[in-house]
């Protein structure tokens, strides 16, 4: 097998800007940046409060080519695959996606991300995190080819309640019955668009793949296509509101990517991430596997829960406390929610806290004109998604 | 998710050894006198490995591999009789001589210069040095039949393992203790250079510590290296050699014997293809010839390497262990030369009844620093060091009727093979016939047939990655519980149902059968478990 890199005079670039930079650039009236891996992306476009609600009233469209994408194929591919991640990849068919963890030996998470079965025997593995080295090395005595292909793959989020309408607006027919982790091909400006039922929001959405040189062309059939059904940019401040509010774990934020942890009690493993659902253990191999037994023998160190916390102070890196006042976790996501119109936060906590109805505080602080005040706010453990609308999953979705 | 299964539950009686190699032997008779039922699988059409007496020209003998034996693990000859099963020393405690060319030849033996241009002070030092690494050796010697401690695992056989070591070290007394700790990670040269003044003492000791290593006196870890080589009392004393009768295959013909007179089976020519998997553990081998044989235990006697990555197969590890296997060191220098001579040779100024000890090519230190400078480069020595024995002096079956073997551990070869191999064999050979012409002119005129095995020849025949002394160098990072490789230091391998037997695992490379043993009992703690 041999990994690849294209574009190998990467460095002569400070910094990517994507095929949609002309149109990004342009709606970006707030001119806010970051750097999302060497891309320059839009914080926000025009007010990230707006843009969010776009995301759950109408149609919002974020520029996804950042996002590390691998092009996974060869006789090997699924059996590599299948002992790279957790969960069983046969059981994501052609033409279906699947979310998936790998780990290391340690059983403890190095990176999520997506696998895509675009056609059978050739996946696309989206990842958060940059893990050409992880893979290659993992790929040693499979017979697969591996190519780093985020450069050539131009995609867009496409995500809310009007995204289905807009979409066969634009002409992809049939789109209606992709159902949710679905993949069609539609024929698009002398081209292919790939068309996946997937998304961060937690919402009724779309990702659109797209070779570079028809990048423009997507974005500008999708605004026109969606300007009666309130399509707006939007940047990361909006997606990372309602990634919350799906209760999406984010590497780097909500653990730390097992390969960049010095001390080993900093990882986590899919179980204390509440992904116990993503780990099957009736695969002979997969890295990680043993250890995931033993610890599902000994005991978990954590566990992650989704937290309502009472008041309106934002419980940001918060400690949590038990009732005795001991610390029992810290806060890793943390926001309010427009949707569920709460106070919400993601946390990990050590065993055996963190089950329903127990009484957990968050230490709280916050400034009023610059001087500091604190709080302890009430913490309730919520089972299942914070917000969870049914568009998400109905197919055909309904039109709007 | 399915139920969860405790690691290594039995299933299965039976064990397949893949490798009749003194520590597959060595393993097979002690489960076999367990009551397992053992099958024993070698490639080769004799038993032995690298340990073994084979005819190399038309009526000449010799050790093919291992020509010299004194780390052999005493309880293993106690607990399998070796002796009642044929095995005899024709000599023990063999002096040094280290050959000058000049004639002016350093004898020593037991840290005691029997004759040779040393000064006062060198053999003063000589007694004082060898006595306290033979001191180390034993700390060293003590840890040989303990399953090496795993780090951090909190089981408590672990922390008594490891603080048997710390104890053993401690036991030493406040001073010995400070220089163990001193010199055990650093490279010999440094120590020879603070012990002695003589180049030629100080070569032929340099030499002792890199033998069958991929480092040169200067290289940290060479004391290590000279401290295991040291650690067994089979030659007679610790750091003594001993010319087994009938070499080397008599010790493992008596190997063979003991198992299989407990009742393990032995079947040579039968090379394994592959280890087979039933689930997420190992269900027996595949033979090349097809045939499949099933067995719950699986034990492996090839290197860790060979074992890991092909026999099984990265795919069926995890990624991080597959790629610690992977980076094991296994670039193997030493090369084997064989001799059919007509008559007894001469050396320069050498008494003809010393041509039956060790005798030593290293003039100086640095000389075996030089010779060691081209193997980083991939190849050969201009002027490479020897450890010569001649076994025929002593045994009559090794050659015919007044003529003579020279067996000779060559360093340092060059390790590659593929296109071009005979060509540099025939390079390499010329070199160290020019070395040994140095010593004895009259030598060539008396050769009558030659065999020079290089480190890929002898990957081929003894079936040992890069044709390493070791099946991978025996380094501080790869050493007691990190050996082979950490994670997998306790011979049970990552896989339930697969053990590694052989000179990869703690404590290392040698005639020894102490990893042999080990693994064994590896293998019956975890049946007992079940
Ligand atoms: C040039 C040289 C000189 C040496 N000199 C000395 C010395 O003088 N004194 C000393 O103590 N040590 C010496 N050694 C080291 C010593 O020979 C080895 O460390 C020791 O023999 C290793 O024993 P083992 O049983 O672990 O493995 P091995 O002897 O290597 O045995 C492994 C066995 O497994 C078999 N095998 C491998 N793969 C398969 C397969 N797929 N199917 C079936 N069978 C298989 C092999 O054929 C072999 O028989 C020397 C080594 C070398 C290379």
């Amino acid at each position: 097998m041999k990994p690849e890199m294209n574009h190998k005079l990467h460095f002569r670039t400070a910094v990517y800007q994507t095929p949609f930079h002309p149109r990004t650039s342009a709606l970006n009236v707030l001119n806010e940046w970051h750097r999302w891996k060497d891309y320059t992306t839009a914080d926000a476009y025009f007010d990230e409060t707006l843009e969010y609600a776009a995301i759950r009233n109408a149609c919002a469209v974020f520029d996804l080519t950042p996002m590390t994408k691998h092009r996974i194929t060869g006789p090997d591919a699924l059996a590599f695959l299948n002992r790279l991640v957790t969960r069983d990849v046969a059981k994501i068919k052609p033409g279906r996606v699947g979310y998936c963890v790998w780990c290391d030996d340690n059983g403890q998470v190095i990176d999520d991300g997506t696998i895509f079965h675009l056609r059978p025997g050739d996946y696309r593995l989206c990842s958060q995190e940059r893990q050409l080295d992880w893979l290659a090395r993992s790929a040693r005595g499979f017979d697969v080819s591996i190519v780093e292909d985020t450069h050539d793959v131009a995609a867009l989020a496409f995500q809310g309640p009007t995204t289905c309408a807009v979409l066969k607006k634009m002409g992809l027919a049939g789109v209606e019955k992709l159902t949710p982790f679905g993949i069609g091909f539609f024929p698009f400006a002398g081209g292919e668009l790939m068309v996946s039922r997937t998304g961060f929001t937690g919402d009724l959405g779309y990702e659109l793949w797209i070779e570079p040189g028809r990048a423009l062309a997507l974005w500008d059939a999708l605004f026109a296509a969606g300007a009666d059904h309130g399509i707006r940019p939007m940047g990361t401040h909006a997606l990372e509101v309602s990634r919350i509010e799906a209760g999406f774990v984010q590497a780097g934020v909500d653990f730390l990517p097992a390969d960049a942890a010095v001390r080993i009690d900093r990882t986590r493993s899919p179980f204390e991430l509440d992904l116990g659902r993503l780990v099957d253990f009736t695969k002979p191999v997969f890295t990680g596997r043993r250890a995931l037994l033993e610890e599902q023998r000994r005991g978990s160190r954590y566990r992650l829960v989704k937290l309502d916390v009472e008041g309106n102070k934002l419980a940001r890196s918060s400690y949590i406390y038990d009732r005795a006042r001991n610390v029992v976790g810290t806060v890793t996501s943390a926001v309010w929610s427009p949707a569920a119109k709460t106070n919400i936060a993601l946390a990990s906590l050590k065993m055996p806290w963190g089950r329903p109805g127990d009484e957990l505080w968050a230490e709280i602080y916050y400034q009023r004109e610059l001087q500091w005040a604190k709080v302890m706010a009430r913490c309730r453990v919520i089972e299942g998604a914070f917000f969870d609308p049914p568009r998400r999953r109905a197919t055909p979705p309904a039109d709007f | 998710m399915t139920d969860v299964q405790p690691a290594n539950k039995r299933r299965d009686d039976k064990v397949v050894i893949i490798g009749a190699g003194h520590n597959g032997l060595v393993c097979a008779a002690y489960l076999a006198r367990a009551g397992r039922e053992v099958v024993v699988l070698e490639a080769a059409a004799q038993p032995g490995g690298a340990a073994v007496t084979r005819e190399f020209a038309p009526g000449f003998r010799v050790s093919a591999c291992a020509h010299l034996l004194y780390l052999l693990d005493a309880q293993v000859s106690r607990d399998l009789a070796l002796e009642s099963h044929g095995l005899k020393m024709a000599r023990s405690n063999l002096r040094t001589v280290a050959l000058a060319a000049d004639g002016g030849h350093i004898v020593h033996a037991g840290g005691k210069v029997e004759s040779g241009p040393v000064s006062p002070a060198d053999r003063a030092a000589l007694a004082d040095y060898h006595a306290r690494l033979q001191r180390f050796a034993r700390v060293m010697g003590k840890q040989h039949n303990r399953r090496p401690p795993r780090i951090g695992g909190g089981d408590r056989s672990d922390l008594l393992g490891a603080a048997l070591l710390g104890l053993d070290i401690r036991l030493l007394g406040r001073d010995d203790m400070r220089e163990f700790l001193r010199i055990a990670g650093i490279n010999v040269y440094d120590v020879l250079e603070e012990t002695f003044e003589s180049p030629l003492l100080k070569g032929t000791l340099a030499l002792d510590a890199v033998l069958g290593t991929n480092l040169g006196p200067r290289s940290n870890n060479s004391v290590l290296t000279l401290l295991h080589r040291m650690s067994g009392t089979a030659g007679g004393d610790y750091g003594a050699v001993a010319l087994p009768a009938g070499g080397m295959g008599t010790v493992t013909a008596a190997l063979a014997a003991a198992a299989q007179k407990s009742g393990a089976t032995l079947r040579c020519s039968s090379p394994v293809a592959r280890i087979t998997l039933e689930g997420d553990r190992v269900s027996g081998v595949q033979l090349e010839s097809g045939e499949t044989i099933a067995a719950g235990t699986v034990v492996s006697n090839a290197d860790p390497a060979r074992t890991l990555l092909q026999l099984l197969g990265a795919r069926h590890l995890e990624t991080g262990f597959a790629e610690r296997v992977r980076h094991i060191r296994s670039r193997g220098t030493a090369a084997k030369l064989h001799l059919a001579l007509d008559g007894l040779p001469e050396f320069t100024g050498l008494d003809g009844a010393l041509l039956g000890e060790r005798l030593v090519i290293a003039p100086d230190p640095v000389y075996v620093e030089h010779a060691f400078d081209h193997s980083k480069y991939g190849t050969a020595s201009p002027e490479p060091v020897l450890e010569i024995v001649m076994p025929s002096v002593h045994d009559r079956s090794f050659s015919p009727q007044g003529k003579h073997v020279l067996s000779a551990i060559v360093q340092y070869a060059p390790h590659d093979a593929g296109a071009g191999a005979d060509a540099r064999r025939g390079e390499f050979l010329e070199r160290i016939l020019g070395v040994l012409g140095k010593y004895s002119p009259g030598l060539r005129r008396q050769i009558v047939a030659t065999e020079l095995l290089l480190p890929a020849d002898i990957e081929r025949e003894f079936r040992i990655t890069g044709g390493h002394w070791h099946h991978g160098e025996l380094a501080l990072d790869r050493f007691l519980m990190l050996r082979p490789v950490p994670g997998a230091a306790q011979y049970a391998m990552p896989l339930d149902g697969l053990y590694l037997c052989g000179a990869g695992c703690h404590p290392g490379g040698g005639v020894m059968g102490s990893a042999g043993g080990n693994a064994a009992r590896a293998v019956l703690a975890a049946g007992s478990t079940a």
